[in-house]
């Protein structure tokens, strides 16, 4: 027990200082530049050094807050990214609870991220705070909806909610493989809808730099303010194992039907490392969206939603459930 | 590991921040004066009380998703069920989904949708 308690806390750090860094380093590399190199070998200690610049940072509470709700939003923040570690299949032998009901416990948990964000904002006594969350309150509820959406499709098809279970129904092909067009079509939803759960870029009207200073952490500071940096980085993972998991089948090798030799040889690749890559491909997906569309309008981002987003991925539940009826996934 | 990898997981996150948040108290040093606790908006001193009236529309919004989340509630024990079920499933959410597009584009209609 407590052994799994230090894993995941030392996983967790660990996700946090590699997913800053790699952040910065996408980001070097798609304009061009060097990114951090100075300290350690390639710049590999660079997020350690912040780190340790923010613990020596003086953690301040304006004058004015709610000074309870405003220390307890980060600890909800960082609970909620922790939570959300328990049902992901980390390899085929390797998960902290084989929950039955897995997706919705991920779908449950993951929205009371939004509530740790509106206590901030709402706590900090700061109209740019304020107006953050309110925008991300907005933003993160509509776009639950068509991930919701997007997720229950996958659901439809392997007809269960277990995410071991979902995992093991792609043993002979991937979803997003055996599933032609409207698979691929509710993948292209997920990660629009995750990216913008997730207020990134270019779905980050919650933080808005050039608006909002920083929308809803503009008053934290040092410690609370790195904790609310890792909680969002973790989302970004956890959201990113959730899509690897249900369409590009989670730490199943790379199987195609029934090509026994092929599929042995895949199968001598470890499942952590299947189940790392493709989590770290979608994350660099999402970290290339940041550098490649400008950010939305507020009432763009919910036209998106409501009047695309949403209808398309309720007529996509409806083709697809068509499709698992009539058998037509391989 | 079941049900009580929660609290672990629970119990590991309050632990590594309050850590964190302590550990960063007893290695800073504190400073005050006047204008530190101002709350930050471009070095001007502030107008107005902060929680100000906002926009309608955030809380329409969200009172349009309580409607579809619970739709999406719904939907899950449905989903589980569909390749058993067979045809009937498609036609129960189908009947289902109408009713909600009904709705929805009685929302539209009335202008819920629109930001003002």
């Amino acid at each position: 027990m407590v052994i799994a308690g230090i894993a995941v806390i030392t996983l967790f750090a660990l996700l946090g200082l590699v997913l800053v860094l790699m952040e910065r380093r996408v980001a070097a590399w798609i304009q061009i530049r060097l990114g951090p190199n100075r300290v350690g070998p390639g710049g590999m200690l660079q997020s350690l050094a912040d780190t340790l610049k923010l613990l020596v940072k003086e953690g301040m509470t304006p004058d004015g807050a709610d000074k309870f709700l405003f220390n307890l939003a980060p600890f909800i923040a960082m609970m909620v990214a922790m939570l959300l570690m328990a049902p992901i299949a980390f390899a085929s032998d390797f998960q902290l609870w084989n929950l039955n009901i897995g997706v919705l416990y991920v779908t449950a948990i993951s929205s009371l991220m939004v509530i740790s964000i509106l206590m901030a904002g709402w706590a900090s006594n700061n109209k740019y705070s304020l107006m953050g969350a309110m925008r991300s309150g907005a933003q993160i509820v509509s776009y639950e909806l068509s991930a919701g959406l997007s997720i229950m499709s996958i659901v439809v098809l392997s007809g269960s909610l277990n995410l071991n279970e979902i995992i093991l129904s792609q043993a002979d092909g991937w979803w997003i493989f055996k599933g032609h067009i409207p698979v691929v079509i509710a993948f292209i939803i997920f990660i629009i809808a995750v990216t913008a759960e997730t207020n990134r870029a270019p779905f980050d009207l919650a933080e808005a730099e050039s608006e909002l200073t920083a929308g809803f952490h503009t008053e934290y500071s040092g410690m609370k303010f790195a904790l609310f940096f890792l909680a969002e980085y973790i989302n970004v993972f956890i959201v990113c194992a959730i899509g690897a998991t249900l369409f590009l089948g989670g730490w199943m090798p790379f199987h195609i039907g029934h090509w026994q030799a092929f599929n042995h040889v895949m199968d001598f690749i470890p499942s952590s490392i299947w189940f790392f890559g493709k989590t770290f491909f979608l994350i660099f997906l999402i970290m290339w969206f940041r550098w490649t569309f400008p950010r939305l309008r507020i009432d763009q981002l919910l036209d998106l939603e409501w009047k695309y987003l949403l209808p398309i991925s309720m007529f996509n539940v409806l083709l697809i459930t068509l499709m698992a009826i009539l058998g037509w996934h391989f | 590991m079941g049900a009580s990898s929660m609290i672990v997981l629970i119990i590991a996150a309050l632990t590594f921040s309050s850590i964190a948040i302590v550990v960063s108290k007893f290695v800073t040093k504190a400073t005050s004066n006047p204008q530190k606790g101002q709350p930050y908006e471009c070095g001007i001193p502030t107008t107005g009380k902060t929680w100000a009236q906002l926009n309608v529309g955030y809380y329409l919004f969200a009172l349009i998703f309580l409607i579809f989340d619970v739709e999406l509630v719904f939907l899950f024990p449905w989903a589980v069920v569909v390749k058993k079920v067979g045809w009937m499933a498609l036609v129960e959410i189908v009947i289902f989904f109408f009713i909600l597009f009904m709705g929805f584009l009685y929302a539209h209609k009335k202008g819920a949708l629109k930001w003002v």
